[in-house]
């Protein structure tokens, strides 16, 4: 490197960045530092990536159990669903849903609002933000909910190991859950307004919405290529492991007398995860890594701020990938530890 | 005898002194770089992705443009044949890593002459090839006349990682506007993203501006603000480390340069070897030696002109003539009101 002119070093990290970022979690600007830059880049990953995971897994479940439905039109729909997302390279399908489809949608002041309050426009979905009074308190009553849940569990499953009588745990939990914050809002304090983004004028035939939340259509378009794509493959684990439960497993559920439901719930479910589990870490690991795709799009991620911007502003290209290599490593392996530790807990216990 | 003797030695020593000092100078007329591309037979020469005007590519391969004429000067005058270039399209990301890892040898891809550029990663810049600045295009209806017209919320599509970036964020903080920048890799997504509604304006250099215009779907629609809020001095790059190679660089450059200024075109180049004029004949090379200074033969800078032309005929067939510039503007000659000015070759 001498040889070539090029000094090595990570200096540069604390250097102010002087760039500027569509769309961050925390607070930045260009008189922030290039270590900020780097935050923002992590966040917006983590963001998106989460984003992806929840929905993948909710399309996934939905459509790996209607796979083995009886219903043939439920049956071929969601067959047709996984062959053509999963067959269809992710940028392509990135690509589709930005340049093609996001693009199809109403500028600014042409958008007819969704339930009064939403609009979708080709700028980005803004939708109404909350604004609070007291906010801590509010969250604290939702912490307060949770603990009180999870004593309510642990006493309901000795209940029932000492004396077989049920408990209803979840109408009490949903209970709970609403009434705890609502008395934080009668008693604590807690005020909500709500703030409705509002067209404003920018010139004579531009447009944009103020105030409430904007979600950009880089985020939206990588969250939807995401989760459809990867969806495809946990449904198809689903199926796998729903049909890896053995027939007779059901059917002996079923002969000591337990609804379907319990079947599903107590019988096949336990042991699908199992083989469920670990080939859907695997699609965790490959969404989140995918996400990276987001470059293509303008989408803020950690490739397009820090690898990206920040790189070509300091030509500093062997210190920030390796930082960014590190960081999809980290990425990646924390994802795969938590998995690997849900998988031992559902694991069959041998004693 | 002895005081003859002593007389001699110091003469030897003195021959040899002299010796050993004419051969590091022709050891030092060895670069490496030109040595490599001798020995390949083409000039590596890294290019845009397709910015019309400066470096892009017909349906057939063949590359034109104010850029690519620099690459092809530098082969006809190290390599005798103007079509000696080895074309690599390179994204803003991958531009510098491409010279600095040795995978070209000249970058001419309208590249931002800064001092963090050229101090910093390895870089040299040889000279500047168009003097630019950046501009802001907007649609016709909107009604913009002037970037003082700008609000807050405003959102302005641009290229990722160039200084285009940095310059939108001084001038944006500087007027107090609030903005949403949408940076992507590649011009034509943001022409693309500019093109469907997703941003009220489209920032880069005006060149740029005026060439990717071309590319909407109705350029007609849309005006190029009148203001400049950058200097944009756009120059070919070389490695740091090898002054030779950057020295041929440049003077075949600054030939092109001071070809048109003596007005030596492709046409008349041949038949100025009789000029009267003694820095004309330097020029077409039938005077002096300075083909040997920068370690070519004397006839380097006579078959840039004849094959590639000099800088206004590269202008005119690259920039004015497709309807991108036809006005020069800053890259008119210092002698016609511009500030084109290369020292003297001689």
């Amino acid at each position: 490197m001498e040889n070539r002119g090029i000094t090595f070093g990570y200096g540069f990290l604390s250097q102010e960045s002087s760039f500027d970022v569509q769309f961050s979690l925390i607070e930045f600007d260009g008189s922030h530092s290039y270590f900020r830059a780097y935050l923002v880049g992590l966040l917006n990953t983590i963001l998106v990536s989460v984003i992806g995971i929840i929905f993948a897994t909710i399309i996934g479940v939905v459509v790996g159990i209607a796979r083995l439905s009886n219903n043939y039109l439920i049956n071929k729909t969601a067959a047709v669903y996984v062959e053509f997302f999963r067959n269809i390279p992710l940028l392509l399908q990135i690509f589709f849903w930005y340049f093609a489809a996001l693009r199809a949608l109403p500028l600014p002041q042409d958008t007819e609002p969704m339930f009064g309050f939403f609009f979708l426009t080709i700028k980005g979905f803004f939708v109404p933000a909350f604004i609070w009074n007291n906010l801590d308190i509010f969250i604290y009553s939702i912490i307060a909910a949770i603990i009180s849940i999870i004593f309510i569990r642990i006493y309901a499953r000795k209940k029932q190991e000492n004396e077989g009588i049920q408990t209803p745990v979840l109408s009490i939990s949903i209970g709970l859950l609403i009434i705890l914050p609502l008395l934080s809002f009668l008693f604590g304090g807690v005020d909500a307004s709500v703030e409705v983004p509002v067209l404003k004028q920018l010139s004579q035939s531009g447009f944009t919405y103020e105030g409430g939340i904007k979600l950009p259509p880089e985020l939206i378009s990588l969250a939807l290529a995401l989760s459809l794509y990867t969806a495809t493959f946990i449904a198809e684990c689903v199926r796998a492991g729903v049909q890896g439960v053995s027939k007779g497993q059901k059917e002996a559920a079923a002969s000591i007398g337990l609804t379907p439901n319990q079947v599903l719930k107590l019988v096949v479910m336990p042991q699908a995860l199992r083989i469920i589990i670990p080939p859907t870490t695997n699609q965790y690991l490959n969404l989140t890594k995918n996400s990276s795709l987001a470059a293509a799009i303008a989408y803020p991620d950690l490739v397009l701020v820090f690898a990206g911007t920040a790189l070509m502003q300091t030509g500093r290209a062997i210190e920030i990938v390796s930082i960014t290599m590190l960081t999809y490593l980290s990425l990646s392996i924390s994802i795969s530890i938590f998995m690997n530790w849900y998988n031992k807990k559902i694991a069959i216990k041998e004693k | 005898m002895f005081k003859y003797l002593k007389q001699l030695t110091s003469l030897v020593a003195m021959v040899a002194v002299l010796f050993t000092f004419t051969t590091e100078t022709m050891a030092a007329k060895k670069s490496k770089t030109l040595k490599n591309t001798q020995k390949k037979g083409f000039v590596r020469c890294g290019v845009s992705q397709g910015l019309p005007g400066f470096s892009n590519a017909d349906a057939a391969g063949n590359w034109t443009g104010v850029d690519v004429d620099v690459c092809r000067a530098v082969a006809a005058a190290v390599l005798g044949d103007a079509n000696k270039v080895k074309f690599t399209p390179l994204s803003a990301k991958e531009r510098f890593t491409a010279l600095t890892s040795n995978e070209i040898d000249i970058l001419s891809r309208n590249t931002t002459w800064t001092l963090s550029r050229d101090a910093d990663i390895g870089l040299t810049f040889v000279g500047v090839n168009f003097y630019d600045g950046q501009g802001f295009m907007v649609r016709k209806n909107s009604g913009y006349t002037s970037v003082n017209d700008f609000k807050n919320g405003i959102s302005a599509c641009t290229n990722l990682g160039t200084t285009t970036e940095l310059n939108m964020r001084d001038f944006f903080n500087s007027k107090g506007i609030s903005y949403e920048p949408v940076t992507f890799e590649k011009a034509d997504e943001v022409v693309a993203a500019y093109d469907a509604g997703r941003c009220d304006t489209y920032t880069t250099d005006k060149s740029g501006l005026a060439a990717q215009r071309i590319k909407l779907s109705s350029p007609d629609d849309h005006i190029v603000l009148p203001e400049t809020i950058s200097k944009e001095p756009l120059g070919p790059v070389v490695r740091q480390g090898d002054s030779v190679w950057e020295d041929i660089v440049r003077w075949s450059l600054n030939t092109m340069i001071e070809a048109e200024e003596y007005g030596v075109t492709s046409a008349n180049a041949d038949s100025m070897k009789t000029s009267d004029n003694p820095a004309v004949k330097r020029l077409v090379g039938a005077e002096g030696e300075l083909g040997a200074a920068l370690g070519l033969d004397n006839d380097w800078s006579l078959r840039i002109i004849k094959q590639v032309g000099n800088y206004g005929e590269s202008y005119k067939r690259n920039i004015a003539d497709t309807g991108i510039l036809p006005d020069r503007g800053p890259n008119e000659l210092w002698t016609k009101g511009g500030i084109l000015y290369v020292p003297p070759a001689r």
